[in-house]
């Protein structure tokens, strides 16, 4: 009886943190990993904690943190892709085919080539969407045919070779040596950021209190934002620990941590602000309520997987800039990556439940884990058994999860 | 007197199902019209194609005196005319505010404007007064009587000439059945034209000024409530014939 009435008020008291359980449960996951491997590999000269490692770490998300959030939407609708690999690898081979000087390229402008990239993953990612909203032909069977097609397209327009050097205005985006913002330019953003989040947490419950709706407890609301503000500095901090080589100048965010963090951002702002984001849900939730409440079903699919296809296209000028040559393999089988951090940050396969910032801390976990073993020197394929299993403990647990609110 | 809404000769078939055959109906202000008739008889069906649902192969329907094309929800919507759908057609995984503005949210530039909303729906849902502790918990988290009231506040709160009840009291107790009851002559009494489906005689007779039985995708025929008893109307639910002494109802009932 005791034990009941302490973990009632226990979870009455989270809950008024009016915080999604499951996002809490990843922290405090992420958390658990964090310190583990820590502790595995202290005193190593890269310890996991060490500014180098979290620096490396950020960047090695920002492939599927950019994509993530897509998916998150593609999924809470009821559909699934399977060839953002694919289209990852045919865009960013496009990109670099414009950009790479001439014979191996055309030697075209590379802001030309980005845009290209990314109007072609929206293209490519309209045209499977089409087939699923207005022909009723499943997501998977499309999908999985888009990834045998463009993962193919990638060799023949490249005719097997590999393309590259890139541009160096482009090679920015992969966060190489000038690709970050560099101190100044992290600090600026670290503080607008904290800037925003003291601002929103303000005028939000000064609007809720002036209309007369119901807010959280004032100590709930300065424990959340509170936590926010911490966990940016921190950011902030560690980014700008670690130096360039030989040199005591810091580097600063990279830039393509600098991108996911944008994507992430509108993506979960779109997602829970607007009647798009508000469409995406309803449509998982009710598909047939979702048509007769006057939604455009078919237009809102092809728009959510012609964002997805612009995702991935975006992912793929990352990945290139990031490699410096594109070969006719990049991303192959990362579908699987975006789909397993979409369903580890609590993304219902079933549709019209899932949050971006869930799946953004999927995406974490899943290269904490990856840069947490190899650190340990684990072979890949006990890296792979690993990841497998905390996919399988997600999925069960996020089931669990649902159940218990129904 | 114009009608508010009139169908005419409506047919739709569904494959080799002729769902509705030649069926014509009609509602003017202020009035209840019962709409009978066994499962399968094309009730939803027929209604259906009045909300934009579906489209009928052939048939008219007339708003006000004036011929109207309705192809989508929101064309029903634009003429005034709400609906509630048997199946409750709510996303159960949203809250309560935003089942209620699904599809017709207010906005602010491109930001939904949530308190406004939630205003509006607390204000809509009291007026049902059915107990609904918080607006945010997702519909699935709630009683059916609750989910029922918040797909009716969906369909009054947008003030409709015209509503559709397909079943509204199916999933209610008796004491929440008694607040849509309430709620119907409330309504009615503003001047809203109601097409109420019922299984429960009781209720039809209790609330409709006219009752409209189909059978089998076919218009039975229209009688005025205070002609007929419950046999009469069984006999046309389930024989498919007319009452003897009935006279034809194609005009509101005369105040008694
Ligand atoms: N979407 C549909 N597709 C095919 N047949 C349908 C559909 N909706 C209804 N029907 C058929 O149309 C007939 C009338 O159904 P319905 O209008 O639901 O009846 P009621 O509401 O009177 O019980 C039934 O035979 C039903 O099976
Ligand atoms: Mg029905």
């Amino acid at each position: 009886m005791q034990m009941q009435s302490v973990s009632k008020a226990h979870t009455s008291l989270v809950s008024s943190l009016g915080v999604d359980g499951r996002i809490l449960t990843m922290l405090v996951v992420l958390a658990v990993v964090w310190t583990v491997f820590q502790i595995l590999t202290m005193g190593q000269p890269g310890q996991f904690l060490s500014p180098q490692n979290l620096w490396n770490l950020s960047v090695q998300t920002a492939v599927v943190g950019i994509m993530v959030g897509g998916m998150v939407m593609v999924i809470v609708t009821r559909q699934i892709d399977l060839s953002v690999g694919s289209v990852l690898g045919f865009s960013g081979m496009i990109m670099a085919l414009i950009q790479t000087v001439p014979p191996l390229g055309w030697g075209g402008n590379w802001l030309l080539a980005l845009l290209a990239g990314l109007l072609l993953g929206a293209l490519i990612g309209a045209f499977q969407g089409y087939w699923v909203a207005y022909w009723g032909v499943p997501a998977f069977v499309v999908t999985l045919a888009g990834l045998l097609i463009f993962r193919n397209a990638t060799f023949i327009v490249a005719s097997g070779r590999t393309i590259g050097p890139l541009n160096d205005n482009f090679k920015v985006l992969g966060g190489g040596l000038n690709g970050s913002i560099g101190e100044f330019w992290t600090w600026v953003v670290g503080l607008a950021v904290m800037a925003y989040i003291v601002y929103q947490a303000l005028t939000n419950r000064n609007r809720r209190i002036k209309n007369g709706l119901p807010v959280r407890p004032m100590w709930a609301e300065v424990v959340v934002n509170g936590a926010l503000l911490a966990l940016t500095l921190a950011f902030v901090l560690v980014m700008n620990a670690f130096p360039y080589p030989g040199t005591n100048v810091p580097r600063g965010m990279p830039v393509p941590v600098l991108i996911t963090l944008i994507v992430l951002f509108v993506l979960n702002w779109v997602a829970l602000n607007t009647r798009f984001g508000r469409y995406v849900f309803a449509i998982g939730g009710n598909p047939e309520a979702a048509l007769l409440a006057g939604i455009n079903v078919k237009r809102m699919l092809v728009a959510v997987f012609a964002l997805m296809g612009m995702l991935a296209a975006l992912a793929g000028a990352v990945q290139a800039a990031r490699l410096n040559f594109v070969t006719n393999s990049m991303g192959n089988l990362l579908e699987l990556d975006v789909i397993a951090a979409a369903v580890i940050g609590g993304t219902a396969l079933a549709g019209g439940s899932g949050t971006i910032v869930g799946a953004a801390l999927g995406a974490l976990l899943m290269s904490s884990l990856r840069s947490g073993m190899v650190l340990m020197g684990l072979p890949t394929e006990w890296q792979n058994v690993v990841l497998g299993t905390v996919l399988l403990a997600a999925v069960i647990w996020n089931s669990v999860y649902l159940r218990s609110r129904r | 007197m114009t009608p508010l809404v009139e169908m005419r000769n409506i047919s739709l078939r569904f494959g080799g199902n002729q769902a509705l055959d030649n069926v014509s109906v009609n509602l003017y202000p202020g009035e209840v019209v019962g709409l009978l008739g066994h499962n399968g008889a094309g009730k939803s069906t027929l209604i259906k194609v009045l909300s934009g649902a579906y489209r009928a192969d052939s048939g008219q329907i007339w708003v006000n005196g004036q011929e109207v094309q309705i192809r989508t929800p929101q064309d029903a919507q634009a003429q005034g005319i709400e609906t509630i759908y048997q199946t409750l057609a709510l996303a159960d995984n949203l809250d309560a505010v935003a089942n209620v503005f699904l599809g017709r949210e207010k906005v602010r530039g491109v930001r939904l404007d949530e308190d406004i909303m939630e205003l509006e729906a607390r204000k809509t849902l009291d007026r049902l007064r059915v107990k609904i502790p918080s607006l945010r918990l997702p519909v699935a988290q709630m009683s059916g009587g609750q989910r029922q009231t918040v797909a009716i506040g969906r369909a009054i709160y947008f003030k409709a000439r015209c509503l559709i009840m397909d079943e509204p009291t199916a999933a209610l107790g008796p004491e929440e059945t008694q607040k849509v009851h309430q709620l119907i002559k409330a309504l009615k009494a503003e001047g809203v034209g109601i097409f109420l489906i019922s299984h429960d005689l009781h209720d039809v007779f209790d609330l409709a000024d006219r009752i409209t039985v189909m059978k089998n995708g076919r218009l039975v025929g229209t009688v005025y409530t205070q002609d007929v008893t419950h046999d009469d109307v069984l006999g046309m639910i389930i024989g498919g014939v007319m009452p003897k002494n009935a006279r034809p109802a194609d005009q509101p009932a005369p105040r008694a």
